[in-house]
């Protein structure tokens, strides 16, 4: 019994960092019905700009954050604003195919300039440990992942509940042209969400180049575990973000532990399908 | 009395469907217009031509002087025109109150600390009081038409469009929504009003303007209109030979 602990442990504190990967991916469908084929590239781009960062000053990877979070925000407000806001509306299609279009550019100028090497954010967090048992530990630099995933999702949370540009923001994802005859701007406000949404890709890239090697090609990866998490959760749902990360987290480690490690994502895919069968909505998601 | 908005040949089509034709029109400062028509007469489509949600094919409009016919929905909202629907479409996930803080920070540009006190006379005036911190998805019709004309105020509007407010509500109710019509009107603000209910029209309504078929019909005193010729001719049809 115990254990099976050590994977549960691992698998609710993995499910938090999940979670943080896909809350972008999952406000920006909420929002917009954008489905961001690249969410996980420019996830990747910030865990690559926390790498620039720490080279560059020498510090800790979290602290990397104070940069990373803020151009974040300014690439994906400009991707929406300049690039999807203006396909926006003209059926599903062209959103789709600007966002594949950007991710192929995205792994390209990545691959241009820090060449194919697997890298990854050193820290000293990575070999820290608290000892709960005799057979379980508490991995320190998944505990981080998870408070800050946490925090992450609280902080967006809040931040659509009770300010003014969140409220516009819920106004337009509810009925965008009731939302222009309020006066509200909502390519604007679209683009402001945009960048909420790469603030958190910004904090997920740099915990998740802490926790795992990164490629310029890791993007893709990503994008299918937050596609996972969000279509477990339900589309466009923050409580459904937590509850898919930690389910897809957990039946992928729980999966390998009963078995082997090669079957993680069968696992977790399986638990998606399921889930799916049962709730094709998701968990928390709308009545399709 | 000056002109607020005047609407100048304007033209709609949907592929071979003409909806406006080549319709022109004022509106004079602080008067309500009643706008009537038969089903399909083009009423809703002049409402969306006026808040932007169509762009006219050929035509002008223009407000307090200025041409706002390129303008967006969103400028429209903050240059004064306020508008509700005849199903009533709140933010559904949204709180009554929540529904207007959003409409006055973001179409009357107040501040948040601003906007609380101008809601809470909204509220009053609309009788939303009660159900402020109820979400607007679950009111009943009375409350989600309350909420579009509250909405519609906290934009700060100088113009507001009433597409069917009082559609499907019971006798009392509707006279309800005619008192709060009559109130918006003493603050001061003009009201283009879309009905059925001929009792409202001829007793609520400053002036009167028919149209059908897309097309200028009549306008005038109410009273006038609804007895002319044409306007007979065009609810009851043609008299047979």
């Amino acid at each position: 019994m115990e254990s099976l602990l050590q994977p549960i442990l691992n698998g609710v504190l993995l499910g938090g960092l999940y979670a943080v990967i896909a809350i972008g991916m999952s406000t920006m469908f909420g929002i917009v019905k954008l489905v961001n084929l690249a969410h996980g590239d420019l996830m990747i781009m910030s865990s690559y700009l926390s790498l620039v960062i720490v080279a560059w000053l020498g510090v800790n990877p979290l602290w990397s954050l104070l940069g990373v979070v803020p151009v974040m925000f300014f690439v994906g407000f400009f991707i929406q604003d300049f690039l999807i806001n203006r396909v926006l509306g003209k059926e599903m299609e062209p959103p789709l195919l600007v966002a594949f279009g950007l991710s192929i550019i995205v792994q390209n100028f990545l691959l241009l300039i820090f060449t194919p090497d697997a890298r990854s954010l050193t820290t000293d967090l990575a070999v820290k440990t608290i000892p709960l048992g005799e057979h379980l530990n508490l991995a320190v630099l998944y505990l981080v992942d998870f408070l800050l995933g946490g925090a992450v999702i609280l902080a967006v949370y809040l931040f659509f509940k009770n300010t003014y540009m969140g409220r516009a923001i819920r106004a337009a994802s509810d009925d965008e042209m009731g939302a222009s005859l309020m006066g509200v701007n909502t390519r604007k406000i679209y683009a402001y969400a945009m960048g909420i949404a790469m603030m958190t890709a910004g904090v997920a890239g740099v915990l998740v180049g802490m926790t795992f090697t990164f490629y310029p090609h890791t993007g893709p990866q990503y994008l299918i575990i937050a596609m996972g998490v969000v279509i477990i959760g339900g589309l466009g749902s923050m409580k459904g973000c937590l509850a898919g990360g930690l389910i897809l987290a957990l039946a992928q480690l729980l999966g390998a532990h009963f078995t082997s490690p090669g079957y993680q994502l069968l696992f977790g895919y399986g638990a998606l399908l399921v889930v799916l069968g049962l709730r094709p909505q998701g968990l928390f998601g709308g009545k399709i | 009395m000056t002109d607020i908005l005047e609407a100048n040949n304007l033209q709609k089509t949907f592929g071979k469907l003409v909806a406006v034709n080549d319709l022109s029109f004022e509106v004079k400062e602080g008067e309500i217009l009643g706008m009537m028509g038969p089903n399909g007469a083009g009423k809703t489509t002049v409402f969306n031509l006026l808040t932007g949600t169509y762009k006219p094919d050929a035509g002008r409009i223009i407000f307090k002087g200025q041409d706002i016919t390129q303008k967006s929905s969103s400028k429209r909202c903050r240059l004064g025109i306020g508008r509700t629907y005849q199903i009533p479409r709140p933010f559904d996930k949204m709180s009554v109150f929540e529904n207007l803080l959003v409409a006055a920070v973001h179409g009357g540009e107040l501040k948040e600390k601003h906007a609380r006190g101008k809601i809470s006379d909204i509220m009053d005036l609309t009788g939303l009081s009660s159900v402020k911190d109820r979400l607007a998805g679950g009111l009943p019709l009375l409350d989600r038409k309350r909420l579009e004309m509250g909405r519609a105020l906290a934009t700060q509007p100088s113009l507001i469009l009433l597409d069917e407010i009082a559609g499907g509500l019971t006798e009392g109710e509707t006279e309800e929504v005619l008192k709060i019509v009559k109130e918006i009107q003493k603050r001061g603000i003009t009201i283009v009003w879309i009905e059925h209910i001929l009792a409202m029209m001829s007793e609520g309504v400053d002036r009167l303007l028919v149209i059908s078929e897309g097309r200028w019909l009549k306008c005038g005193n109410p009273g006038e209109v609804m007895n002319s010729e044409e306007v007979l001719q065009c609810y009851l049809g043609a008299e047979e030979e």
